[in-house]
């Protein structure tokens, strides 16, 4: 069974299985965002808080789960090829940091952009908007890391263990740091009102997360081929494939 | 392994607390440059003290953390010059056991200093003697954790050109809790309330790491080494 | 008739620093009393394969064996048996020479302070006993590196470039303290770049670029 396994995940089956997926994923990530977008920007109710400004939540809040979610995944693939010596898993995690990264520059422009509608601020430090910025520290630490080596190889291995060592951290980090603003409820405090939602305001939101998740796996997809061309670019089959 | 488990703990910490006992003057730098620091912020703030004492806790934090960090980076660095490090992996004595010597040993040389001192840099900044309890267990704590979270980032980064400016930069994310934890414990101190539940958060977090920390960080030796 | 399994086997090592095909396929065996001499010109992998055969670096193709068994699956038992001694003499300057020997032996096995004086003594280097290594001259720091090796009394020796530094009399003794080595039954591989001549069994392994 495993065998199975060690086959599906050579670098040449990698390769082609993402090549066919990738304009799939990315075409159906596309409808998905378009319905989203034009649902949740105008069909759905104003919220009867904060009015017009919630709809950003509809790129935020997506953003904000495929940036942890991204960081998870990098972990994980960075430990299958740690332990089991998969150096898919490797490529899978260099693929994957780029893009969780953008999620989280994207949800904190977002989170920025909802701010100054509601506090007057560009910039308040939320508990949800200081963990991600914590979180995009992680993540520049773990690309500088592995960039930092002359062996890619070695580099590969120190950012798997450090992307291993944050995802223990993130729980701690957002713990933490939720605990730190609820000592300060001072009058400059801000938080980003969770709108109560109603159907209709939340079909759009799912629609986004699907269509966020469908986006990431269809951009991993290309970018992991890219990886993949890299990193085997001295054996046959890269010759053969990149020839037709 | 022809030698005991805590024998070989012993003898890697006399190992270490020798060899920076023959430096003195490397024992002296964290400690003034923990004083230099919190000089910085008198000086671009404001000489008033009760002034300095509301951010007192932030200040005392932000320089203690500096500090311990930037002596950090030596902890396998030398060893790695000279070619030693190899022979203590090759001893058969585990990695991680190794890695606990060593860290306890900087740990005891800088952070339990730093600790030490730091009633007279709380004075400086205006803190009432009666926080300095916490103050110093919490820095106690939080420096410990802080020397565990920097293991794993020296092992990480030992070799390469320009690692300590990258040590920190891993580093100082994954002490942001501690930083969290220790400042509120102090503060909460300076305002008479009981500093427990910061106290006992920074103590889970600091029991977390001595436990996990030596695993994490032989493991990137093993890695960075080959 | 039973198989005794050779001392040492390594058996079609390759390993790659990045794009650069370093050990292809690189393979012998080192039975007792007898050392194996790597040579061969500058980056042609000779310290990169002692390294894989220490077992601090795992090569990407190909198996190190002792005693019949894969140097990572006992490690303990393999440690226990080899001695690794590196381009540099692996001293801490601060450390006299004899501080430097009684750490480096005593965290593989219980050494008397006796054993210590006899090889510090052995390597001729007796005098310089109580001094801080960064005070020796490179050959004195050469010879102290020697007598931790022979103090660690292990079977496998792995040296690189062990006549580094070494005067005349340093080279004669080095090889007088091989061969006795090799006499006991013990092994070494030994990376040298000039010519070794000794009384036993030396075979030689040419890397190539």
């Amino acid at each position: 069974m495993w065998t199975w396994f060690y086959r599906l995940a050579s670098p040449p089956s990698v390769y082609a299985l993402s090549g066919r997926l990738a304009p799939w994923l990315l075409a159906a990530a596309a409808c998905l965002i378009a319905f989203g977008l034009v649902d949740g920007l105008a069909f759905a109710p104003p919220d009867y808080q904060q009015g017009d400004a919630f709809r950003i939540v509809y790129v935020h809040a997506p953003s904000a789960w495929l940036s942890t979610f991204a960081y998870m995944l990098m972990a994980v693939a960075g430990a299958i090829a740690l332990i089991w010596r998969i150096k898919i898993g490797h490529a899978v995690a260099a693929a994957a940091a780029p893009i969780g990264a953008s999620f989280t520059l994207c949800t904190l422009l977002s989170g920025s952009l909802w701010g100054k509608p509601m506090w007057g601020t560009f910039w308040a430090w939320d508990p949800r908007l200081t963990s991600e910025l914590i979180l995009l520290f992680l993540y520049f630490g773990v690309m500088s890391l592995r960039q930092a080596f002359e062996d890619p190889a070695r580099g590969d291995r120190a950012a798997a263990l450090l992307a291993i060592v944050g995802v223990v951290n993130i729980p701690i980090i957002k713990f933490s740091v939720t605990w730190w603003n609820s000592l300060h409820q001072g009058a400059t405090v801000a938080r980003f009102g969770k709108p109560t939602m109603v159907a209709s305001m939340l079909v759009p939101l799912l629609v986004m997360f699907a269509g966020f998740m469908l986006f990431f796996v269809g951009v991993l997809c290309v970018r992991l081929r890219a990886e993949v061309l890299n990193r085997e670019r001295l054996a046959t089959w890269v010759r053969e494939a990149v020839a037709t | 392994m022809t030698i005991g488990l805590s024998q070989a703990l012993g003898l890697v910490l006399r190992r270490e607390l020798l060899l920076s006992l023959r430096r003195p003057d490397q024992l002296l730098q964290p400690l003034v440059f923990f004083l230099i620091v919190t000089t910085l912020f008198p000086l671009s703030l404001s000489p008033e003290l009760s002034l300095l004492r509301d951010m007192a806790p932030g200040v005392l934090w932000v320089a203690a953390l500096l500090a311990a960090l930037l002596s950090l980076d030596g902890l396998f660095k030398a060893d790695a010059d000279d070619g030693t490090l190899e022979q203590l992996v090759l001893s058969g004595i585990p990695l991680g056991l190794i890695v606990m010597a060593k860290t306890l040993a900087h740990w005891l040389l800088s952070g339990a200093a730093l600790v030490v001192i730091s009633p007279l840099v709380g004075m400086a900044l205006g803190i009432p003697v009666s926080a300095f309890g916490t103050m110093m267990l919490s820095l106690a704590l939080g420096t410990l954790t802080l020397s565990w979270l920097g293991a794993i980032g020296a092992a990480l980064t030992v070799g390469l050109k320009r690692g300590s400016m990258l040590l920190s930069l891993i580093v100082l994310p994954l002490a942001m809790p501690l930083l969290i934890f220790g400042a509120s414990a102090t503060d909460r101190a300076m305002g008479g309330e009981s500093p427990a539940g910061a106290l006992y958060l920074l103590g889970a977090l600091c029991v977390l790491t001595t436990t996990l920390a030596p695993l994490a960080a032989g493991a990137a030796l093993r890695i960075t080494l080959e | 008739m039973s198989v005794v399994p050779v001392p040492l086997a390594v058996d079609r090592v390759h390993v790659w620093r990045g794009d650069r095909h370093v050990l292809r396929g690189v393979g012998f065996e080192v039975a007792a009393g007898e050392a194996l001499h790597v040579h061969g010109a500058n980056g042609t992998g000779k310290t990169t394969l002692l390294r894989v055969v220490t077992g601090l670096m795992r090569p990407e193709q190909g198996t190190v064996s002792w005693r019949g068994t894969g140097i990572h699956k006992d490690r303990a038992a393999y440690l226990a048996a080899m001695t690794y001694a590196s381009h540099e003499p692996a001293l801490k300057g601060e450390l006299t020479a004899l501080e430097n020997l009684r750490f480096a032996v005593g965290m593989k096995r219980r050494v008397t302070e006796a054993e210590l004086g006899d090889a510090l003594q052995r390597v001729g280097v007796a005098a310089c006993a109580d001094l801080p290594a960064r005070v020796l001259s490179a050959g004195q720091r050469r010879r102290v590196a020697l007598a931790r090796v022979l103090a660690l009394r292990a079977e496998l020796w792995l040296l690189d470039e062990p006549f580094t530094n070494l005067d005349a009399r340093g080279t004669q003794l080095l090889t007088e303290l091989i061969e006795e080595h090799l006499a006991g039954g013990g092994l070494a591989l030994i990376v040298a770049h000039q010519e070794l001549r000794l009384a036993a069994t030396l075979r030689r392994l040419e890397l190539a670029a």
